[in-house]
């Protein structure tokens, strides 16, 4: 089995392929999941604290928005994990302000950088766009260690 | 700031969206909850909640997706239902997340049918079809004569 990132770190449809084709997907439920579970400091909605934006020092620079750091303490972890990554680029859902922006480029690059097997995608617009949108990520599960045929 | 002691710890939540003709989120819970063992289930408008120990959690999805493979999703969640945080009991209005599943939702008609496609291939020993899906398209530059246009447009 192997761990594959999704981006959007949200996505449904991305989740659920990974899951039924007997993969792990690593997304952002995954890190919020494990915030709010450890026990600390209330600081609620999602359980960042200050030192969030200290461990994404890691991924990104001083300089660089605290609003970007936070969120890269919850991604880079999982990127360092993943064995492989599939990204759908045309996302409406990962529009946001420009932290969210620039974690999105950030979080692209750092995939990119990593050498792993990634899989560059865009939304079906049509039935004959599904099929071939479904065909591609099983074939490209099927490659990884651990796939079903 | 005062302590944290989480709870539902070492649990995991999962959606399970239900886009199907044949199959309601009504039927969705009732047969979960015929096969559940110690597993909190919410049955929500798009399919259910589901909230326990890993194991237990992913017996009880792959029982459900065999109900209808190719129209059932399931998404992990990283709060528990009902949690203060998030629910829209608390807040008010769409809860955070909703607009993104609100967009997927609508292509899941798509990924639905190539599913089928690819079972019924499989089923029938026929090669899959070879339709190469769509790329990304190359990163393109504002055309100055459009930014100009659009810099004359502006009001004074």
């Amino acid at each position: 089995m192997a761990k594959v990132f999704i981006y959007p770190a949200t996505s449904l449809i991305l989740s659920d392929m990974v899951e039924r084709w007997g993969h792990s997907p690593l997304g952002a439920a995954v890190a919020v999941r494990e915030h709010i579970q450890t026990p600390g400091l209330d600081s609620p909605p999602l359980q960042m604290t200050p030192d969030d934006p200290k461990r994404g020092l890691k991924y990104a620079a001083v300089e660089v928005p605290s609003g970007v750091r936070g969120r890269m303490s919850l991604f880079g972890p999982l990127i360092e994990e993943a064995d492989a990554a599939i990204i759908v680029n045309d996302a409406d859902l990962a529009f946001g302000c420009m932290g969210c922006a620039r974690t999105n480029e950030l979080v692209k690059y750092l995939i990119r950088k990593r050498g792993i097997p990634i899989l560059d995608l865009v939304y079906p617009a049509c039935d004959e766009d599904g099929v071939a949108f479904v065909a591609a990520i099983k074939a490209f599960l099927s490659d990884l260690p651990g796939g079903v045929p | 700031m005062t302590e944290y002691i989480p709870t539902h710890v070492g649990t995991v939540t999962k959606y399970v969206f239900i886009d199907s003709p044949d199959i309601t989120p009504q039927n969705l819970s009732i047969r979960a909850y015929e096969i559940s063992q110690g597993i909190m289930i919410k049955e929500t408008c798009f399919g259910l909640q589901i909230t326990g120990t890993p194991d237990e959690v992913g017996r009880v999805i792959g029982e459900l997706r065999t109900l209808d493979p190719s129209h059932i999703f399931v998404k992990d969640r990283g709060f528990p239902p009902g949690d203060p945080r998030r629910c829209r009991a608390n807040l008010g209005g769409a809860r955070p997340g909703y607009y993104g599943h609100e967009f997927e939702v609508r292509l899941l008609r798509y990924i639905s049918r190539g599913l089928d496609r690819l079972a019924a291939c499989e089923r029938d020993g026929i090669p899959v079809p070879e339709t190469s899906p769509k790329k990304p398209p190359a990163a393109t530059r504002l055309d100055v004569k459009r930014l100009k246009k659009i810099i004359d447009a502006e009001e004074p």
